[in-house]
């Protein structure tokens, strides 16, 4: 109990320290008080155009962008009991990228604001879906990583396509964005067409927390217990689909925050989903607002993927992860 | 934009005659361009018929400054199969074409000339002279660069220089050692690029060009279809800055290749240029 | 006071019935011991008279709002799933947690400490459960059903795979709420604790009830031996009936 709201008061503490660090890095070299004073003031000429224009809708967009996936991958492996579950593994973010470049490249997104926000609401949507009918109902993890790579690899050649017919000769370099994720040169629009979705999806992934208690009994005891399970399906389905195909349409397809941040984290709530979520949420906010920290020191001016660091952090762990449930399922 | 010589004009009739008693080998007689740069110089440079086909990039308006005048040609997609079956005897390509088309063509006995890109003024006169002998017509090369260079001159800027900036989708702009730098400094303006400290092209990240406040930037038009590379150029930040600067419309397609309408992009800075010392 | 009613329950999988026109009543007070060999349809009919699962017929149970049906009932399905190494307390906790706004009121608290007293739990609340043995885990899983203090309880097989003592426990839990007035439904496939624990016993083949009497009589009944295809010893001790399975008969 007392541990659990340490962690809480101490994570809130590094994303505020990262949030600020987010604020104060990038590559042309402010002075900490002419740039905190003009990110206020709104006056300095151009410190105050980038402090408010560029380096805080990146900084936003690294907090909710992560918090977002740590809260979507918490509720999922919570919801199918699969700590392997996570929106970038199972295709979630990939179908979310599909449906966000469909909308840029048909110009639905052009005819309307909330177009591409939705169409990679409804690729997430999709997927989530997929990915929960292939598990079945007892979440095997042998049916969700297959699920998750088939999805995965579905999409990715989609999007590589939709990319490749397209008339821009620009697109066809975006390939990479779309899969890996990146934050460089967002503006608050973006923020503004994010935002909304986020906080609807991460409302209803929070309400989902008593029922995923429930669910650590099997889905039997947590219908017997009162748990209505459909309408905890379509919590997670609308939840997850609304806050990552918002992230993804803003920031691209960042893998394996999700999965790292609640596996991470477990061990301080004793286990338990429900206390699980925002620990996971502002977990996943530190591990992004870090690793587009470190984007943005490693190579100032290369637009290093944000997807590249979290999968060198992430992608050990996965194999750590398999590694230890090998000798659990044969 | 500029006339040029072509087969009417006196200045020709006069190359022609001094080139009259030199012994040139038999010019080429199926010709057939893959590089957008050459397409143009072999368009203005060849004689009719003589040219068989061109780039399809050529008749891209965003890039090609002569969609007009490619039409007439026909279409190549850049493949050696495609470019044999034409059974040129000169193929003309740019030094990044497909290095695997280019062999493929040498090993089949097709003789191919290879054009760098522009990297200097100096270099586009080289250019026209090379493709014109390449041609079997050095004549009309050697006439084109003169009145290149005579107008190159002509535009030259004194007196102080203003801050401009080059800035491209992906935030990739033009440093030191570029022709777009060249270009700046010769109509009177600092580039922000290699006041960066950028050699060659390279991505200058869209705070660090705000911080430097350029006086003109200069962008270019987007292309149909949606990429996240250009929504770098909506930014508010820089949509911002571009409202406080004076802004250079310039064609893409005059930038591009080292061609006689390279003058007209030149010429719209120059008039960035002269604006800047009326507008304060 | 009559706690499950079902009425002509029938369950079709493929079209063939799993469940067959039951109809069956447990007051309060009973300890109904559900019998029947492998593949009878004992889970199946469980799950149909709480409502998991689409059925014809009627049951009292599935009729009522899930939460309704929460306080009215309490199951222990086969499966001891616990999917996170949560603790004890937790697991017993979710009992009570999803009644009401989820906030523990001091009741609850006292009904998760009975539980957790009566299936002798006192000193493991702070323990992983998944870091358990099976017994245990099977105890603190019970203590689960027991802290929702419903007025019935069915329980799918909950002694099996466990030690004597703790069979003896558990069974002896059972006998012990019935006798406190709630209703016990408890699948079961050790005919000699059935015996021994229940007040009734209902024998499932095929999905029909075969027969429906005390332990006594049904035990003693040549119909047994035709479903399970054995035979046993029959006794009465001070302690009431013993039976011990003896032979195969086919």
């Amino acid at each position: 109990m007392t541990l659990r709201i340490t962690a809480l008061v101490l994570l809130s503490l590094l994303v505020a320290l990262l949030f600020l660090a987010s604020l104060l890095i990038g590559p042309a070299a402010l002075g900490l008080k002419q740039s905190i004073g003009a990110l206020l003031s709104g006056e300095g000429g151009p410190v105050a155009l980038v402090m408010q224009e560029i380096r805080l809708p990146r900084a936003l967009l690294g907090l909710l962008v992560g918090a977002v996936l740590g809260l979507s991958g918490a509720a999922m492996q919570g919801f199918l009991r699969n700590p392997l579950a996570e929106p970038g593994l199972v295709g979630v973010s990939s179908s979310a990228a599909l449906g966000a470049v469909l909308s840029l490249q048909t110009g639905l997104a052009a005819s309307f604001a909330l177009a591409l926000p939705l169409s990679a609401l409804a690729g997430a949507a999709l997927a989530v879906l997929l990915v929960l009918f292939m598990a079945g109902p007892h979440g095997g993890a042998l049916a969700l990583i297959l699920a998750g790579i088939a999805i995965s690899a579905l999409a990715g050649a989609l999007t590589s396509l939709v990319l490749n017919l397209s008339p821009n000769p620009f697109a066809v370099m975006e390939i990479v964005y779309w899969m890996m994720g990146s934050l460089a040169d967002r503006s608050m629009t973006h923020v503004w067409l994010a935002l909304p979705f986020m906080i609807l999806g991460c409302g209803l992934l929070l309400a989902t927390g008593r029922g995923l208690d429930a669910l650590t009994l099997g889905e039997d005891a947590a219908r017997s217990m009162g748990v209505d399970l459909a309408r905890l399906r379509l919590l997670i389905v609308l939840g997850t689909a609304s806050a990552v195909g918002a992230s993804v349409a803003v920031a691209g397809a960042v893998g394996f925050v999700g999965l790292v941040m609640p596996h991470l984290l477990r061990p301080l709530v004793g286990g338990r989903p429900s206390h699980l979520l925002p620990l996971a949420a502002l977990g996943g906010a530190a591990m992004v607002l870090a690793a587009d920290i470190a984007v943005r020191l490693i190579a100032p001016d290369q637009d290093l993927k944000l997807g590249v660091l979290t999968a060198l952090v992430g992608a050990p762990f996965f194999l750590h992860l398999l590694w230890r449930m090998r000798g659990v399922e044969a | 934009m500029l006339a040029f010589p072509r087969n009417s004009d006196p200045l020709l009739i006069a190359a022609l005659a001094l080139w009259a008693g030199a012994a040139v080998a038999a010019p080429p007689e199926r010709v057939v361009s893959m590089n957008l740069c050459t397409d143009q110089l072999a368009m203005l440079l060849a004689d009719p018929g003589q040219l068989v086909s061109i780039s399809n990039l050529a008749l891209d308006p965003l890039s090609s400054a002569m969609v007009d005048e490619a039409r007439a040609y026909p279409i190549n997609r850049g493949g050696a199969e495609q470019i044999y079956l034409m059974d040129p005897d000169l193929v003309l390509a740019g030094t990044y074409t497909a290095r695997a088309s280019v062999d493929l063509l040498r090993g089949l006995g097709i003789e191919v000339v290879q054009l760098p890109p522009a990297d200097r003024l100096e270099d586009v006169a080289a250019h026209m002279r090379q493709i014109g002998a390449a041609l079997g017509h050095p004549e009309r090369g050697e006439a084109m660069a003169r009145a290149f260079e005579a107008d190159l001159a002509a535009l030259g800027h004194t007196g102080p220089a203003a801050t401009a900036a080059m800035y491209y989708p992906n935030g990739y702009t033009a440093g030191s050692g570029t022709l777009s730098d060249q270009i700046l400094s010769l109509t009177g303006f600092r580039n922000v690029g290699a006041e960066a400290g950028l050699t060659g092209g390279g991505i200058l990240p869209l705070e660090r060009l705000v911080m430097a406040e350029p006086q003109v930037v200069v962008t270019s038009t987007p292309y149909p279809g949606a990429s996240r590379s250009e929504e770098i150029l909506a930014h508010p930040a820089l949509r911002q800055l571009r409202d406080g600067a004076a802004q250079a419309h310039v064609r893409d397609a005059d930038w591009v290749c080292g061609t006689p309408h390279l003058l007209n992009a030149i010429r719209t800075m120059a008039d960035a240029r002269a604006g800047l010392d009326v507008a304060p | 006071m009559t706690l499950l009613e079902l009425d002509h329950l029938t369950l079709r999988r493929a079209g063939k019935p799993v469940v067959d026109d039951v109809t069956l009543r447990v007051a309060a007070g009973e300890c109904v011991g559900l019998i029947g060999p492998n593949g009878a349809g004992k889970t199946t009919l469980m799950r149909a008279a709480l409502g998991l699962l689409p059925h014809e017929g009627s049951s009292n149970l599935a009729r009522l709002p899930l939460g309704e049906r929460a306080r009215q009932a309490a199951f222990l399905p086969q499966s001891r799933d616990i999917h996170w190494p949560v603790t004890v307390d937790a697991v017993v906790t979710l009992g009570r947690a999803l009644q009401g706004s989820g906030k523990l009121h001091p009741e609850d608290r006292r009904a998760i400490d009975r539980a957790l007293m009566r299936m002798g739990l006192d000193g493991y609340r702070d323990r992983i459960a998944t870091a358990l043995s099976g017994g245990e885990q099977a105890r603190v899983l019970i203590a689960r059903a027991l802290a929702q203090e419903t007025p019935l309880l069915l329980a799918d097989e909950p002694v099996a795979g466990l030690d004597p003592e703790a069979q003896l426990r558990t069974m002896q839990v059972f006998a012990d709420l019935a006798r406190e007035g709630r209703g016990i439904v408890v699948s079961i496939h050790d005919l000699g604790l059935a015996a021994r624990f229940c007040t009734r016993l209902v024998v499932l083949d095929h999905g029909r009830i075969v027969l429906d009497a005390p332990p006594r009589a049904v035990l003693s009944d040549p119909r047994l031996s035709e479903v399970f295809g054995i035979r046993g010893f029959l006794a009465d001790t001070p302690d009431g009936p013993v039976f011990q399975p003896m032979a195969v008969t086919r």
